[in-house]
């Protein structure tokens, strides 16, 4: 905008520009500085000791990409990847179906007690997940959980959530129970920034409710809805107080090396293998990493089909 | 075009502005569908408030009336008062201790990597210094690296620096918040005019000075965003917590709450009478994030309307 007017003016604050320009160092550099100290140099130091291995005798030496070639071929871990990549698949066009749904009838119109309706499907949002996988710990439990005393009640089996058939599905519920509130709400304010001129051509075009939705809601969410999309391949991947509070109840379904997390976490605290576990967690990273720009790249091909 | 959008998105603005024009067309449709779709969103308000109305329940009763009486509604001996006396008195009262620490925890770090990101986001935002794509493009390219994958390399450098079982562990780590500060950025460019900083120089104030006497004052809604953000995200912690202290006067209550339900359900020398406290301290863990949501919503959600946008 200032390079638009030659005015004098302009030409001088053109001239003073790299001063000022030079002073957004100052406002950046603290988020710099603490951005490389814990983000960056972790990360390398990850990628450095994973080049290592322990030894019992000799100590620590280098090992090349020894521990990636184990990993590779570790079928605790691939399994565990695998598994969580059902989990994603499982959970989160679930968990987005119903964010979209929400957040579209709340910006309908349509709906009586909207803001009720807003509010109280957030508050999971605030519920730490320790406390939601208890709480759903409990209520699956087939002593005095919820489920089983209506099952009970009806004269029906009990549910049994926490087996090794239902598991994968029982923390689905539970990380669809935290995470619809803040996807909603996301898409939500995503919703209230169209502008409103949009509505009112389409309103003199003849467009319903759900044409409108179709047409002009839908796409205009698109940015929003891939930025949720993208927070869920990252959390789904990282899955890790869920299964390891769950593994209390359910010791014999979930073991070690049930998420990959869980795995990284046993190898370094448990089995004190420090440096295999760097590379699990390191390629866990990349797996990440790989996972979000493979969606990305596939909903930007749609889109431009 | 992109500086009229947010515009009404802005605080006070946004709610009358936005919702009008969209109900008042359709309000002709809307008499008849309401109620099928609010029918249907009850369900759904249902499914969300459910556990947490089981809790609350759950909250008032005896360890022995969890097990014999129905999930859903009251046992004859109601026992909050005393399940809450019996919480905070346990282990010496530990679990005060664990609350306040999660306090602390949670603010020191959020009003830091808030704070942070709001610096950093103004001065992305409304600075054309050398290296300031790329810079950003690598801190926004870091959204993708998932905080567990750092974790553990980040215990090991800390048990290095001697930072292992102490607060810092838990601070540090949650002070930098990337997608904070790409959500600063997008909002500073919208919500700060150049011509009020311009304003500000012609005045004769520094860069700094005119950060902290003008700008954030409307960054204000951002900020609240990401703070909350932050503060959920640190309040709810528990990989790194678990793994950075064994110092149980250290724990926030997620980790606290973990060890005690551990030892509520496990098998040899466990302590059955645990359970009602564990239920207790859940609920009572759960108030304070729940009422800065509710008491701050305007703010937080004001906030991520610019944000949610350009995504």
């Amino acid at each position: 905008m200032t390079a638009a007017g030659p005015t004098p003016a302009g030409g001088r604050s053109r001239r003073r520009g790299p001063s000022h320009a030079n002073s957004g160092y100052l406002f950046v550099l603290p988020f710099l500085l603490v951005f490389l100290a814990m983000l960056v140099l972790p990360l390398l130091y990850a990628a450095y000791l994973s080049l290592f291995r322990e030894q019992l005798v000799g100590g620590t030496v280098f090992a090349g990409f020894d521990n990636y070639t184990r990993a590779l071929g570790d079928d605790r871990l691939v399994k565990g990847v695998l598994r969580v990549a059902r989990f994603f698949l499982l959970q989160v066009p679930i968990m987005l179906a119903l964010s979209l749904a929400a957040a579209l009838a709340i910006d309908s119109g349509l709906l009586r007690f909207a803001k009720v309706f807003r509010l109280g499907i957030f508050v999971p949002y605030a519920v730490p997940a320790v406390v939601a996988t208890l709480m759903w710990g409990y209520l699956y439990g087939p002593d005095f959980g919820l489920f089983a005393q209506i099952a009970g009640k009806l004269g029906l089996d009990r549910p049994q959530f926490l087996s090794a058939d239902h598991m994968l599905g029982s923390m689905a519920n539970i990380v669809t129970w935290e995470f619809v509130g803040y996807n909603m709400i996301i898409l939500y304010a995503a919703l209230r920034a169209i502008p409103h001129d949009l509505y009112e051509a389409a309103a003199v075009d003849g467009a319903g409710s759900w044409r409108t939705a179709w047409s002009i809601k839908l796409p205009a969410l698109r940015p929003a809805l891939l930025l949720c999309l993208i927070f869920s391949v990252i959390g789904s991947f990282q899955l890790f107080a869920e299964p390891q509070l769950l593994q209390r109840l359910a010791p014999n379904v979930i073991d070690s090396a049930y998420t990959p997390n869980l795995y990284a976490y046993s190898l370094a605290f448990t089995g004190q293998e420090v440096n295999y576990a760097a590379a699990v967690s390191f390629l866990l990273g990349l797996v990440i990493v790989v996972a979000s720009y493979t969606v990305l790249l596939v909903t930007n091909r749609r889109s431009r089909a | 075009m992109t500086s009229t959008s947010p515009a009404t998105s802005l605080p006070t603005a946004g709610g009358a502005t936005a919702a009008a024009p969209a109900t008042r067309h359709r309000r002709s449709l809307a008499s008849r569908r309401s109620n099928l779709l609010t029918l249907a969103m009850l369900a759904l308000l249902i499914y969300f408030l459910l556990p947490l109305f089981w809790l609350v329940v759950a909250s008032t009763k005896t360890t022995a009336d969890l097990f014999s009486s129905f999930g859903l509604w009251f046992a004859d001996d109601f026992s909050l008062v005393s399940n809450i006396r019996k919480t905070f008195a346990e282990n010496d009262g530990v679990y005060g201790r664990w609350m306040l620490n999660t306090l602390f925890y949670a603010l020191v770090s959020a009003g830091g990597a808030a704070f942070l990101a709001a610096l950093g986001g103004y001065g992305f935002a409304k600075y054309r210094f050398r290296g300031n794509d790329a810079l950003f493009g690598l801190v926004l390219g870091s959204i993708m690296v998932p905080t567990t994958a750092l974790a553990i390399p980040t215990y090991l450098l800390f048990s290095k620096a001697g930072l292992v079982n102490t607060p810092w562990a838990i601070i540090l780590p949650s002070l930098v918040s990337p997608f904070g500060l790409y959500l600063m950025r997008i909002y500073a460019q919208d919500a700060i005019p150049d011509s009020l900083i311009e304003a500000g120089r012609i005045d004769g104030a520094g860069e700094m000075r005119i950060f902290f006497t003008i700008v954030l004052r409307s960054l204000a809604p951002g900020i609240v965003t990401v703070l909350l953000f932050t503060l959920v995200a640190t309040w709810n912690n528990y990989f790194l917590p678990l793994i950075m202290l064994n110092n149980p006067d250290l724990y926030p209550v997620t980790v606290g709450l973990a060890t005690w339900s551990a030892q509520a359900v496990g098998g040899s020398g466990s302590n059955p009478d645990l359970l009602a406290l564990v239920v207790t301290g859940s609920l009572l863990s759960i108030v304070p994030l729940v009422a800065a949501f509710l008491l701050l919503q305007r703010y937080w959600q004001s906030g991520l309307s610019a944000g949610g946008v350009k995504g």
